[in-house]
């Protein structure tokens, strides 16, 4: 408990401080007024510029990228703990782009943008795509006597992740339009520019939902860690609840990208960090990955947004750079495991 | 608790394990699953613990069919050991030996404390209290069986199923192991591959040949020269202790005739 407050006042800070990084500079007591006001705390004297930079632009972007982390954190956390494996993850598991695909396929057809029914459209599309993929790795990658060796697992991911952004280029390609390609490329690498209120308020809902669902499976999630056998004896439907964590993750990644793009690596390091820190035990992870995701997405936007002065690096170029690395040694110590 | 298995079939694709097995076992007693490799031991207890469902008969606790068990009544009532468990998660042997009371917890964190005076007789029981604080992975082989044992116990289970659970352990552990299982009091079934060990703890035995029970009955009585011989293909003899009334097999080799 004292660790998920200490985390949420690190998110609480980081959201302030971040607030106020970008072209426009705004020191952290005016962040605080522009919030305050809009919140009837206090009629704080601020500029219609800062609030319109902080409460408009920046605010929904950054709560935004908070919500993709935590909602990409839960999903690996899930994800490592379903497929007994320390590589899964949405973007190495292909789901990402199984649901860019689905998305894309969507904006293709060009189902009306920006109204309520494509915004459905969009969201039911990249939920095909990631369900479909995830199928997809899992059929490939499942091992005599039905197990699912860690390595092969990833592979298969990988495989269909590049079969996945084969056909969304395809896509574009063939398509055409000029707005959809730009819109289609910033995908692929994930981003937060020009994320909205509307999109962000759908954002936070998923990745709460996602947790509540996954904290409800935590029980079931602890008995399988000795494998299959020993869960049953306790008691859990595997099979059921395998199903039911599948399909909910995927739903939660088909969320997360239909709005933000594919953005790899957070959902990978984020759990490993924090079963460093808190141990194995669901109820405590879940929460931890939550809030810990949150942070480490923010920053990450942060940095994407105003490292480079004038221009955006894809968010998703920043996560790999941080995450890779990571990778790399869990790849290490999973082959010196087996 | 009674255990009544009534008539259980299983195959593997083609491949028939089970063949119509039945026993009922008493309350109380350490039974012995014994019989060559492949005979369907370890599907018999799958197919007890509810791991694999027997594609004919059935399997009763106290006259009620495990097939009308909710999963939490079942756990409730019967607890399996594996032969070897691993996990890659870095749990504590206290957390692994807290699985045990997910059949008696709600879904949502409750109360602290929950059972703990189940968990903590389990854990005498099993005389793990000194590796509570310990990580899993840091445990040898005997303290990870026992670990396991107190888990099973947590779940305060009328019927105890061990498949093949003393296969790793050196001769120390082995004993010590069977040694608590015998004390315990409730119905164990254990799969067991070392005859000597059935001999030395089991109240019955059953021996399980060609998908079906060969014969079953006291071990002294059942583990004969002759079984040895039919069973196995080995040469051995049956003989007393020299200070303790208990038997003990000692072999020669392979039979003559079935040299393998």
């Amino acid at each position: 408990m004292a660790a998920l407050i200490a985390l949420l006042a690190v998110l609480l800070v980081s959201l302030a401080v971040t607030l106020g990084i970008g072209s426009v500079s705004v020191p952290a007591d005016v962040v605080l007024q522009v919030v305050g006001r809009r919140m009837w705390l206090g009629d704080f004297p601020v500029t219609p510029l800062q609030d319109q930079i902080i409460w408009d632009l920046r605010l929904p972007r950054v709560l935004a990228a908070a919500a993709v982390g935590a909602g990409l954190a839960v999903c690996g956390a899930v994800l490592q703990s379903l497929t007994r494996n320390d590589l899964a993850e949405p973007y190495l598991l292909g789901i990402s782009g199984g649901a860019t695909v689905g998305a894309v396929a969507v904006i293709a057809l060009g189902v009306g943008m920006g109204t309520l029914g494509g915004t459905v459209a969009l969201t039911f599309g990249a939920f095909v795509g990631a369900l479909g993929s995830l199928a997809l790795v899992l059929l490939l990658a499942v091992g005599r006597a039905g197990t699912l060796p860690p390595t092969r697992v990833v592979l298969a991911g990988v495989a269909i992740g590049q079969i996945c952004s084969a056909f969304t280029s395809l896509m574009v390609i063939m398509n055409g339009d000029q707005q959809a390609a730009r819109r289609v490329l910033a995908w692929t690498l994930g981003s937060f520019a020009g994320v909205r209120w509307e999109s962000t308020g759908f954002l936070i809902a998923a990745a709460l939902l996602g947790l509540v669902v996954a904290l409800f499976f935590a029980r079931d999630l602890d008995a399988m860690s000795f494998g299959e056998a020993t869960a049953t004896s306790l008691g859990i439907s595997v099979a059921g609840v395998r199903w039911a964590l599948m399909v909910v993750t995927a739903l939660l990644t088909a969320c997360l990208v239909s709005v933000v793009g594919a953005i790899g690596f957070v959902g990978l390091i984020v759990p490993h960090i924090v079963r460093f820190v808190s141990g194995p035990v669901h109820a405590r992870l879940l929460p931890l990955s939550l809030v810990t995701g949150a942070i480490l997405m923010v920053w990450s936007d942060t940095a994407a947004r105003s490292l480079a002065p004038g221009q955006e690096i894809p968010v998703g170029v920043v996560t790999a750079i941080i995450g890779s690395p990571f990778f790399v040694w869990l790849l290490r110590r999973a082959r010196s495991d087996a | 608790m009674r255990l009544q298995i009534e008539d259980v079939c299983f195959s593997y694709g083609s491949h028939q394990v089970l063949d119509g097995v039945s026993a009922d076992l008493a309350d109380g007693g350490f039974v012995g699953l014994i019989g060559p490799n492949g005979c369907g031991k370890s599907t018999l207890l799958r197919l007890i613990a509810r791991v694999l469902r027997p594609q004919g008969g059935r399997v009763l606790l106290d006259g009620r069919d495990l097939a009308s068990f909710t999963g939490r009544e079942r756990a409730r009532a019967v607890a399996l050991v594996e032969q070897q468990s691993a996990t890659r998660l870095d749990l504590t042997a206290r957390q692994v030996v807290e699985l045990g009371r997910i059949p008696y917890r709600g879904r949502w964190p409750s109360r602290a404390g929950e059972g703990a005076e189940a968990l903590a007789a389990a854990a005498a029981f099993a005389n793990v209290e000194h590796l509570l604080h310990r990580a899993w992975h840091s445990l040898s082989g005997g303290e990870r069986q026992r670990v396991q044992l107190a888990r099973a116990l947590a779940q305060e289970p009328e019927v105890l199923l061990l498949d093949e659970p003393t296969n790793h352990l050196d001769p120390g552990h082995q004993i010590d192991f069977l040694q608590r299982v015998s004390k315990l009091g409730i119905t164990s079934v254990a799969a067991l591959h070392d005859l000597e060990l059935a001999l030395g703890f089991c109240d019955k035995v059953i021996v399980l040949d060609g998908g079906r029970i060969a014969v079953r009955g006291a071990p002294s009585e059942v583990i004969t020269a002759s079984l040895m011989d039919n069973l196995y293909g080995v040469d051995a003899d049956v003989i007393d202790h020299p200070r303790l009334p208990r038997r003990h097999l000692v072999w020669s080799g392979v039979s003559e005739g079935r040299q393998r």
